[in-house]
């Protein structure tokens, strides 16, 4: 399909708060976004009209139980069916930050065997706890399977800031190995933290900003079109967004959240 | 209570009538006090005049609006009173010296000053900026959390009411020592460790979870906040000009939208309006909201979207006063009378008194007035939002305030007379204090001093509290409170507000109580200078200006006669800056067991950057550069941080030279303009040791510096010269090659290169005589300026 008929809808309820600059990182590159309330959406019944779906950052209903748990739950009872056609279809959907949550709580993600009823990962309170604002950065370990960076050269190593208080990445204990082995067997690992040298945090305060197990910062899920991560790469699209920028002479136009959007349109682009 | 003054009637809810009419002066003033109104023997009599030509008794819902909209909190009596003052009789301090700053200096690009919740200043031709900066410090002295976060959620609802956006936040907190012995904490006082927590986590909490970027502030500490807790919240906002719509008339309908009403926040305003006491937490403990900022972010939502679709006619926060406040305000300025049905209101829970429903301070509420036509599509719009919206009354023609609960008519005042308080008259003195100019050797070693200051409560860096606040959520903020990989303390923050436009708005605040205890007028002289400064210093201009007191009881000629002194100089040098006041809020009465706070002015700056791509930042960029010093350094250390390190307050409190910080200003921007800036701080706290320090490891490079270069009047020692707080002073990067284009363009601005950026990161400062007075690897500062607040 064409860039410009790519409608991408951003679905928000009470607490979402970062679809406005997701929105504003969409229309630069030339597809329409729309910024839909998901009681709209529910009404209409018109998720089915779109060819991509952001979950946003925010505090959706409050992030109260868990981070994301409520909207996740009041998903899978309302728009269970489109969702689950969505992924079937391998349309993309991506969750950022608090849209992370919602899709490992939902059961999107890591969804080896699919959407699973009970969420097979966490992202639990911060270590050390409380919220946290910092600029990080990421290595991208998929091989190409992941919809939303494979354009990116695996290895690379990005930057983009984090937000959050809980977003330390855990499976449960006794699968972690097991688990692990799968994200690495189907390709689902997508960005470690990193220092800026590329070399892995090791759970080192503040290269990884929460105590994510083996350093996670976003994975996808076996086919590469759910795509999860906290950090914000809307808040890394621009040059001018970057901590340091006035440090740097000549900078490229986008910052590296850009390489995410782009990916994930490319792939519309070929696929539909 | 003295029943025979209190009859209750026959309604099957609680309402009682006052026999006002009868009542001896003393039991005027017991009524004021068993109900909580605040109100003194003067007002009472007012009220007592009122009813007698009305020929009835008043009810509990009429004496409670009264006493709501008559507080300090409310009404801003001293500030609108008459202070006689030394032989001078001040017919209100707002009046002779803030707002006559912002009328004389009438500049055009102020759109709307003093008139609502906000000041609202043009961005651009179709764009405005609404700034609003709160004080919360009672709240946050009983309950540190909610104190703070509902402090947030009311500067942002101010935001709101009139009908912006909030881009951004901002916070400037004081506190008593984290380490304050226990054992010397008054009965009732909370301690303050306890208190910065709470006040951190609930700023936080309110900002992060809105999704408003926190992006400047500051913290400061001095033992009169042990007591007195200092809380500063702000908020800007961004709104299409041609969308502010103020014209409610008769006839259209009040709606109340948001969260439901319940007890928190009974009497908040007259709790604000005296001073803290050892019973304070048992007793006003009810006047602390309680906040839930999704819900004020669903009817942000709602807001925004009835503002562009022009549905509503008039809108304003539920803050202070709650309902009374609201209403009775919007009737007022549209010379409307109210009916308002208290029944319709939304309560958490029965069983409230009509007086207790109107007056609730709860959250998160705004009050919309509505055209009948488009009342049922706005209330469609708080639907699809998950906002409760309720239609509880209307305006009408008559000037006269009608509450009606359950059939009852439980209320009716005529709206003029509710807005004319006796007019408070209040003496005032200045009585400069005794103090001394400290006399002590130099110290042999300055390195150890600096690292001191760097690691010192006031200088020591904000990292693990900022980190803690949201700063770059909506993907607008250009220059961030902590810069680069170290987080280095940039001097303001830039937003760049307009998807398609590069023009940036900084925003900055400047405060100094220190100097508030040498002489307030100097204080509040150095606290505009410091606030415009750090905003020039990332090339802002354009300057608007917020002011606002924490004081004690105005009720104290002393403490009113050092507020007369601070006004006198915020008058004199907004006007001589030429940066009007477009906003303001005092707070007064902060005394407590422990002591009326140190007056504290903080100013708050608001400028614009035409092009966020000639934006500056603090750290230093490459070897080789050129370092300057702009302005004059004095032997100004009264109230310095590098006297308190000593043990000293001083004398010689920093004075504002506003012929030459003027044109400093003027030469600062235009050599950022010209691109000969690759870095710049100003010089405020720990003077230019300090400057220098957070320049240096904020880029990574070293600096060499010479004292012998720096231009100074009558300064005859190192320290002094090191960490001397003179105002309007910058250190400046200038690149390579630059230098003369940069000098010519300072002019006669005094100005001196004083030394040069070098790859070696050390900071290696040369002393009076030669000798290398400062030498410390650029690490170790940085290490010592993170030590203070590493853990908490």
């Amino acid at each position: 399909m064409k860039r410009e008929e790519i409608r991408v809808c951003i679905l928000r309820v009470g607490g979402t708060n970062c679809d406005a600059e997701t929105q504003t990182a969409f229309e630069a590159l030339g597809v329409q976004a729309e910024i839909l309330h998901a009681n709209e959406v529910v009404k209409r019944r018109n998720l089915m009209e779109y060819d991509a779906l952001v979950f946003p950052g925010g505090f959706s209903f409050g992030d109260y139980v868990r981070a994301g748990a409520i909207w996740a739950k009041w998903l899978i009872a309302k728009l269970g069916k489109e969702l689950k056609a969505f992924v079937d279809e391998g349309r993309p959907i991506l969750g950022i930050c608090n849209g992370f949550q919602v899709l490992v709580e939902a059961g999107l993600l890591p969804a080896f065997e699919g959407i699973s009823t009970y969420p097979e990962a966490a992202l639990a309170t911060n270590h050390p706890p409380g919220y946290n604002c910092r600029w990080v950065y990421l290595k991208h370990e998929n091989h190409g399977k992941c919809a939303f960076t494979f354009k990116i050269p695996r290895e690379k190593v990005l930057r983009m800031p984090v937000a959050h208080a809980e977003g330390r990445f855990l499976f449960p204990k006794e699968k972690e190995k097991q688990f692990l082995r799968r994200l690495y067997e189907n390709d689902q690992l997508v960005f470690r933290y990193c220092d800026k040298n590329g070399n892995y945090a090791n759970g080192v305060y503040p290269i990884n900003p929460n105590g994510s197990f083996h350093d996670i910062a976003g994975i996808c899920n076996p086919e590469g079109t759910v795509f999860g991560l906290m950090p914000h790469p809307e808040r890394a699209f621009y040059w001018w967004q970057q901590p340091d920028w006035t440090r740097q002479t000549l900078m490229p136009f986008y910052g590296d959240g850009n390489l995410i959007f782009e990916s994930m349109i490319e792939y519309l682009e070929k696929k539909f | 209570m003295i029943s025979s003054l209190y009859i209750r009637r026959d309604t099957p809810f609680l309402l009682y009538e006052i026999n006002l009419l009868e009542a001896s002066d003393q039991q005027l003033l017991d009524v004021s006090q068993e109900l909580g109104l605040g109100l003194n023997l003067q007002e009472m009599k007012a009220l007592q005049q009122y009813f007698r030509r009305k020929g009835r008794n008043p009810t509990d819902v009429e004496l409670q609006t009264f006493g709501q909209t008559w507080s300090e909190h409310c009404f801003h009596k001293t500030f609108k009173g008459v202070i006689k003052f030394n032989s001078k009789e001040i017919d209100s301090l707002f009046k002779t010296y803030i707002m006559k700053a912002t009328r004389e200096i009438n500049a055009k690009w102020c759109f709307s000053v003093f008139e609502d919740n906000a000041g609202i200043i043009r961005f651009n031709k179709d764009w405005g900026i609404a700034v609003k900066v709160e004080t919360h410090n009672h709240p946050s002295a009983i309950e540190p959390f909610g104190g703070a976060a509902t402090g947030v959620g009311g500067v942002i609802r101010d935001i709101l009411g009139v009908w912006a956006d909030p881009i951004a936040c901002t916070d400037v907190l004081g506190f008593g020592p984290l380490d304050y012995p226990y054992e010397r904490l008054p009965a009732g006082v909370k301690h303050p460790k306890y208190i910065f927590m709470g006040v951190v986590a609930g700023i936080g909490h309110y900002g992060n979870n809105m999704g408003i970027p926190t992006v400047n502030g500051a913290i400061y500490f001095d033992e009169s906040y042990v007591g007195n807790v200092v809380v500063y919240c702000g908020c800007v906002g961004l709104l299409p000009l041609k969308k502010f719509k103020r014209n409610a008339k008769p006839g259209d309908t009040i709606v109340l939208a948001g969260g439901k009403t319940g007890r928190d926040g009974i009497h908040g305003v007259t709790f604000a309006s005296a001073e803290l006491t050892e019973k304070s937490e048992e007793v006003s403990r009810p006047a602390v909201q309680i906040a839930n900022p999704i819900e004020e972010e669903k009817l942000k939502r709602a807001i925004i979207t009835i503002r562009d679709l022009e549905l509503a006619s008039a809108i304003t926060d539920l803050g202070g006063g709650g309902l009374s406040s609201a209403v009775g305000e919007t009737a007022k300025r549209f010379n409307c009378g109210a009916v308002v049905y208290l029944e319709k209101v939304p309560l958490k829970y029965p069983g409230l008194a009509p007086w207790e429903i109107y007056i609730s301070e709860s959250q998160e509420r705004m009050l919309l007035a509505v055209p009948p036509e488009n009342l049922s599509r706005v209330l469609e719009i708080f639907q699809s939002e998950d906002v409760e919206a309720t239609a509880i009354g209307k305006y009408t023609g008559d000037g006269v305030l009608r509450i009606f609960y359950m059939g009852e008519k439980v209320a009716e005042i005529d709206i003029p007379f509710l807005f004319e308080p006796p007019r408070v008259m209040r003496a005032a003195e200045y009585v400069p204090p005794q103090l001394e100019e400290p006399k002590f050797p130099e110290p042999e070693n300055l390195t150890d001093a600096l690292l001191q200051l760097l690691g010192s409560p006031n200088i020591a860096s904000r990292e693990n509290v900022v980190r803690t606040y949201d700063h770059e959520v909506k993907g607008n903020t250009v220059l961030k409170p902590l810069h680069g990989e170290v987080g280095g303390p940039n001097d303001a923050a830039v937003l760049k507000p307009l998807k398609d436009s590069w023009r940036g708005l900084a925003i900055s605040c400047g405060m100094n109580p220190r100097y508030g205890r040498i002489d307030p007028y100097w204080m509040a002289a150095s606290a505009i200078d410091e606030a415009i400064r750090n905003n020039v210093a990332v090339g802002g201009r354009r300057i608007a200006l917020l002011d606002n007191f924490t004081w004690g009881n105005p009720e104290k000629p002393d403490r009113l006669g050092s507020l007369v002194r601070a006004c006198e100089a915020c008058y004199r040098f907004a006007k001589a800056f030429k940066t009007p006041f477009i906003s303001g809020k005092d707070s007064l009465y902060n005394e407590s067991p422990a002591g009326p706070v140190t007056p504290t002015l903080l100013i708050t700056a608001v400028g614009v950057v035409p092009d966020v791509r000639i934006t500056v930042s603090l750290d230093v960029k490459a070897p080789g550069d050129s370092i300057y010093l702009v302005g004059k350094t004095y032997h100004e250390l009264g109230g310095s941080e590098y006297y308190g390190l000593m043990g000293f307050l001083g004398k010689t409190v920093p004075k504002v030279r506003p012929t030459q910080a003027r044109k400093t200003f003027k030469a600062i921007i235009r050599a950022i303009d010209l691109g000969l800036v690759n870095a710049c701080h100003d010089l405020s706290e720990g003077g230019l040791a300090v400057t220098a320090a957070e320049m240096a490891f904020s880029g990574g490079y070293g600096l060499e510096l010479d004292l012998r270069l720096v231009p100074a009047k009558g300064v005859w020692r190192n320290d002094f010269l090191l960490f001397s707080e003179s105002n309007s002073r910058f250190l400046v990067e200038v690149p390579s090659g630059c230098e003369k284009d940069f000098e010519a363009v300072m002019g006669d601005v005094v100005h001196a290169r004083i030394g040069k950026v070098t790859k070696d990161a050390r900071l290696c400062i040369y002393g009076l005589d030669g000798d290398v007075v400062v030498d410390a690897a650029v690490n170790e500062l940085l290490k010592a300026w993170k030590s203070f607040l590493g853990e908490w």
